[in-house]
């Protein structure tokens, strides 16, 4: 097997033989496509990623006829930005208020809204996440940096079913006359999964 | 099943570790392994819920020490194994000892079965009680729910029953909800002030109170 990929600077770790296995397999056999799995992997490496959600919420900020129509159903509103796909059909949006920060977690997989903020980065996935934001949030917050007051409630959501859900948080005050642009580039993953305010 | 992956309320994994900037692939293998899942489910060998089942029938040690794509690798490796498509000895020639998930435990006839419901039953602001049950097999009902009393806060889509896909390949309907639970009712003595926890809960899993 080495003699195949004997330029290879670095030997292969355990997990990368499987993987390499496992894809050299797969088109051998026709089940998968090499083009289709290039196609994928240069759609996730640049075009679907919090960026996205970003437009969105700014979208959301500077109009109000828009942030009703999230609010009202996501799936739609972001369909008018030209995002969807997987992950990405029932999108619920959940807004931060002065008396409710929102959170979100899966606790029996990784359930994220793949469309708006990409793939999830490796702490959403970890048990600690799962297991403690359920049953500990704000002290989880806390740890991860976002201090959220006493007497506001924190909303935790686990995306167990179908939807998944898009955090809309506050919008900065002493912003007026940002533009939306500016304002999308505010606005970061954490807060719209609710890490961060 | 009550399985590793059931991961809501356990204690003991310590603190939420970020890395900072974080790139969405560590290395090749993550990225391309993510691809192969979706080529691989589109091939038709196997379902999103067979494939979630899968990564929950993972050795528990192998699930907790591996990451969430080597979960995908094992789970996709596993699905077109048992469908023929692919055989154990040819992943084992080419990669050495190739984990795979442990066979499922029920059979397709263990499953109970659905009638089918296209209308949802309940409303927002009714009172229900997350039914007790403890399948075996793919469920998308959290431990920690199950036999606590919580309030519809949003009627959902209506989705087929993860437990009849996985297990009978079958796409039978059930109204969805979205269910608030004071964090008192799940974690007594231990709960914080002014947490509540949302679930989302197929109809099939809750008794009017």
């Amino acid at each position: 097997m080495s003699d195949e990929h004997g330029h290879d600077p670095e030997p292969l770790s355990d997990v990368e033989r499987r993987a390499r296995a496992l894809e050299e397999l797969l088109t051998e056999k026709g089940i998968v496509s090499s083009e289709f799995i290039d196609q994928v992997v240069e759609a996730y490496a640049q075009d679907i990623g919090p960026m996205n959600g970003a437009k969105v919420v700014a979208r959301a900020w500077v109009d109000p006829e828009y942030k009703r129509r999230l609010l009202a159903d996501g799936t739609a509103a972001i369909a008018e930005l030209g995002f969807g796909g997987p992950e990405g059909d029932h999108i619920v949006a959940v807004e931060n208020t002065p008396d409710v920060h929102n959170v979100v977690v899966c606790t029996l997989c990784s359930c994220y809204p793949w469309p708006v903020l990409g793939l999830p980065p490796n702490w959403y996935k970890s048990p600690p996440y799962r297991s403690r934001m359920v049953r500990e949030p704000r002290a989880v917050l806390a740890e991860m940096g976002c201090d959220v007051p006493d007497d506001v409630e924190i909303r935790v959501w686990d995306s167990s079913a179908e939807v998944r859900y898009l955090v809309l948080p506050a919008r900065p005050p002493g912003a007026d006359g940002t533009s939306e642009d500016e304002l999308a580039g505010t606005v970061t993953r954490d807060a719209m999964i609710g890490v961060a305010r | 099943m009550d399985g590793v992956h059931d991961l809501g309320g356990m204690q003991g994994f310590g603190p939420v570790e970020v890395e900072p900037d974080e790139p969405m692939f560590h290395g090749e293998w993550e990225a391309r392994t993510f691809a192969v899942a979706g080529g691989a489910l589109g091939a038709g060998g196997f379902n999103t819920p067979m494939f979630r089942h899968a990564i929950e029938r993972m050795d528990p040690g192998h699930y907790l020490t591996s990451s969430y794509f080597e979960h995908w690798l094992t789970a996709v490796a596993t699905l077109l194994v048992e469908a023929r498509m692919i055989s154990k000895d040819e992943l084992d020639a080419r990669a050495g000892t190739f984990a795979l998930s442990r066979p499922a435990t029920v059979a397709p006839d263990d499953v109970q079965l659905g009638s089918g419901r296209d209308a949802p039953s309940f409303a927002v602001g009714d009172a229900v009680r997350v039914r007790d049950v403890h399948f075996a097999g793919h469920t998308r009902c959290p431990r920690y729910v199950r036999g606590r009393q919580g309030v519809i806060v949003r009627v959902e889509p209506v989705v087929p029953i993860p437990e009849l896909e996985a297990h009978r390949n079958e796409k039978v309907l059930d109204p969805t909800y979205g269910v608030r639970f004071d964090a008192v009712e799940l974690w007594s003595d231990a709960a914080e002030a002014n947490a509540p926890v949302h679930v989302d809960l197929y109809e099939r899993y809750l008794e009017p109170v």
